[in-house]
């Protein structure tokens, strides 16, 4: 349910850029999600087949650029990727860490004809 | 024709963010706190807003936006309290987002409100991700539920202001391990206190209330 306000904001934001720089077709999305962001692309790309037809994105290919959590620790400040469930850092054994990564949530380009 | 690659670099959630951003201002020029509360369905949101309006009694001028989605059964519940209250009704939707936000509090007497609760939608994923105008967000966890959720939700927990423990008084029966639940949760968010309460029997309470109380002087 909530991956479709979020894939109409894609192509909102997508189809703005295209439209101001006179493109007459958009050809690729490229997104940047973090893994704590909690979308899921498939069911983007599933809302996106759906939003497109007759739009400048039509059969416009969306790539997904992940990226991984990242803690700095509490106490050492060593960075980390945490696995699933287990957050104490690897180097000093504190528990948990600021998160520096993994809650990306923009589109960094689109490529366009 | 020639295909060419433009920087676009844009959040995708800006178009809320900035509803969000008018709601805000709108909120704290008429001096109003805004306090978002979160959880699963069924933690005890409506249970606790219930006591806590009983607590603040006239203290406090309070009002609600009810988050659901469908039905009229919390805003009802709201309403007999004697405060008052607009029902959101999302219509499938699995949270509540700034424009829907926008809408009720036209229908708020605002000038006659110090403290305004938005109870989200019952989930512990979504509302997490959609920013409302809010000063404080306020996330529930009911002892039922297992104290493993931070590692299973953890955006809900790592940017919340505040947690609640709720339904302490099922303690005995439950496998609740509150110590490892405040591990889990301070392990991502060090500066959110964990409070226990139980809504039905008071214990605990004061704390809340106290909390609630500073945000307002604030």
């Amino acid at each position: 349910m909530h991956e479709l306000p979020v894939t109409e904001g894609i192509l909102r934001i997508a189809i703005e850029h295209a439209e101001k720089a006179g493109a007459r077709r958009i050809t690729d999305i490229h997104l940047v999600i973090g893994d704590l962001a909690g979308f899921v692309d498939d069911s983007i790309q599933f809302y996106f087949d759906i939003l497109t037809p007759g739009t400048l994105a039509e059969g416009a290919k969306l790539h997904f650029h992940r990226v991984a959590t990242r803690l700095r620790c509490w106490e050492c400040g060593h960075e980390f990727h945490p696995p699933e469930r287990d957050w104490t850092c690897p180097a000093c054994g504190a528990m948990g860490g600021e998160v520096r990564a993994g809650k990306e949530f923009y589109v960094e380009s689109i490529e366009i004809e | 024709m020639t295909r060419r690659q433009i920087p676009v670099v844009e959040r995708i959630l800006s178009a809320n963010d900035r509803i969000a951003a008018n709601n805000r201002e709108r909120l704290r020029g008429h001096g109003i706190t805004t306090v978002n509360i979160m959880s699963s369905p069924g933690a005890g949101k409506t249970t606790l807003l219930l006591a806590t309006i009983r607590a603040l009694g006239e203290a406090c001028k309070i009002g609600v936006i009810e988050g659901d989605v469908a039905s009229q059964v919390d805003a009802d519940k709201i309403a007999q309290a004697g405060v008052p209250v607009v029902q959101i009704n999302t219509g499938g939707g699995c949270h509540l987002e700034a424009s829907m936000v926008q809408q009720a509090l036209n229908a708020l007497p605002l000038e006659e409100i110090q403290l305004l609760f938005i109870e989200n939608v019952g989930n512990l994923i979504c509302p997490a991700g959609f920013d409302l105008g809010q000063d404080y967000n306020v996330a529930l966890l009911s002892v039922p539920e297992g104290h493993d959720k931070p590692y299973k939700y953890p955006s809900m927990f790592e940017f919340v202001d505040l947690v609640l423990v709720t339904k302490t008084d099922v303690l005995p029966y439950m496998d609740f391990d509150l110590a490892e639940f405040r591990r889990l949760v301070h392990g991502l968010n060090p500066r959110a206190p964990v409070l226990p309460l139980s809504a039905r029997t008071g214990e605990g309470m004061e704390a809340w209330l106290e909390w609630l109380e500073a945000a307002v002087r604030r």
